[in-house]
């Protein structure tokens, strides 16, 4: 545990030394939105209609921006050839880069979410289960997400590969957040939409930790 | 009395064998040389002895306990040194080498680490400013900061001056007195006492064989 605690201070604090880089995945995420309403039109009734999968691409999008250097510098410097002859368990250090991912990218995205809600005009009932939708989507997504880094480690123009690999594994993701969303504003539960949102993420943190090892293992050989 | 040994080791990278069939044993206090001409494995044989490659056959033991049934203790009682420093370029000094100490749960000396290597008074300076040496020194102090029985070392003399070899030897002799191994691969001649030398030249794969094999 004080490995695990050891390196998530260590790369929240690399984050914040290099603040901007986590700002533009923010940035990315806004701008993309705010794209949609040149595209399509001002009509406050199509965007309304829209809002929810929109802001659900936009979040995959975003997360999928920072990807590739979850592991990639550390890889480059040598730096994870030495965390891997650590004491520490593989799978531990990459559970704890995952969730210094999450926090640096999953969670400025959740706040940042409502905002673009609004200038979508989504329905205001909505709200709610746009957050949790994303609360409970966003860290599958960096779980996932790590499994393709780690596989991409080594390869020249990795960013694309990573992309081709792991975005269609988003898709659940996509699927149940928006229905779950599009449920609440409709009249409905969502209850069976966040169990299998829940249920994804379980899965995801019961696997995806070891084969992202697996992965890591492989590259540094 | 701990050791450390290998049996029957080969190594493959791509579709070639580096070296077959090499033995070597080390007890505590021991220190083993490894030299050899470029491409002859020196470099995959200490990424061998640390676990980061397994070997194509063969077996290596700790107190005769093989390496792999336990990679985390195995790496908890190793240093190892490579071709990169691994100092990020946004931390400062301390922090670089208190981070890889914390991993170890140790009570770390990083102060005392940074003065056998000559940069105490670089303790508070970024990574990136410093020259290609000095991340060596960062790397070696390092493994100062934490103790660890085993240390396996990938020509650390690299852009190191004359000073800091000679410091370099007298901690390694330290480490040796109290009960440390040390693996090294160098091309330049380091001043150590009573040392093994393993040639890998001598495990490559005779011409012989290499017909055998094809």
């Amino acid at each position: 545990m004080n490995g695990f605690m050891a390196i998530l201070k260590r790369d929240l604090h690399l984050a914040s030394r290099q603040g901007m880089d986590n700002m533009m995945v923010v940035m990315f995420f806004v701008i993309a939105v705010v794209l949609f309403p040149f595209g399509v039109g001002p009509e406050p009734n199509i965007l309304a209609r829209i809002a929810a999968g929109v802001i659900m691409v936009a979040a995959l999008l975003a997360s999928m921006l920072s990807l590739e250097r979850l592991f990639q510098t550390d890889y480059e410097d040598g730096s994870l050839e030495l965390l891997s002859l650590s004491p520490i368990a593989l799978e531990v250090v990459v559970l704890a880069k995952i969730t210094a991912h999450w926090l640096t990218t999953g969670l400025p995205l959740i706040i940042a979410a409502p905002l673009l809600a609004v200038l979508l005009n989504m329905n205001s009932e909505g709200f709610p289960m746009l957050i949790v939708a994303l609360l409970l989507g966003t860290p599958s997504l960096s779980l996932i997400g790590a499994v393709g880094a780690a596989l991409i480690l080594g390869s020249r123009r990795g960013g694309v590969l990573l992309a081709l690999l792991i975005l269609p594994l988003y898709i659940p993701v996509l699927i149940f957040g928006v229905s779950a969303i599009d449920a609440v504003i409709g009249g409905f539960e969502a209850n069976a939409q966040l169990l299998i949102l829940g249920g994804f993420l379980m899965g995801a943190f019961a696997l995806c930790p070891w084969a992202a090892a697996a992965g890591v293992r492989q590259a540094i050989e | 009395m701990s050791t450390f040994s290998g049996q029957n080791l080969m190594c493959v990278r791509g579709e070639r064998t580096v070296f077959t069939g090499l033995d070597f044993n080390l007890d505590a206090g021991g220190a083993l040389v490894l030299i050899g001409p470029n491409g002859s494995g020196k470099s995959s044989l200490l990424r061998l002895m640390s676990g980061l490659l397994p070997p194509a056959s063969g077996t290596l033991a700790w107190e005769g306990e093989s390496i792999s049934e336990d990679p985390e203790a195995h790496g908890g009682r190793l240093h190892y040194v490579g071709h990169y420093d691994a100092v990020k370029a946004v931390l400062s000094v301390t922090e670089n080498v208190s981070f890889w100490a914390s991993l170890r749960n140790a009570q770390a000396d990083t102060d005392a680490a940074l003065e056998a290597f000559g940069i105490a008074h670089l303790s508070d300076v970024p990574g990136r400013f410093l020259s290609a040496g000095q991340k060596r020194r960062v790397n070696l102090a390092r493994i100062l900061a934490a103790p660890a029985p085993l240390w396996l070392l990938d020509e650390p003399t690299t852009a190191l001056d004359k000073e800091t070899i000679a410091a370099l030897e007298a901690t390694i002799a330290r480490h040796r007195q109290g009960g440390g191994m040390v693996v090294i691969s160098t091309h330049s001649d380091m001043n150590l006492e009573h040392y093994d030398v393993l040639d890998l030249a001598d495990f490559a794969l005779g011409q012989g064989e290499m017909a055998r094999a094809s």
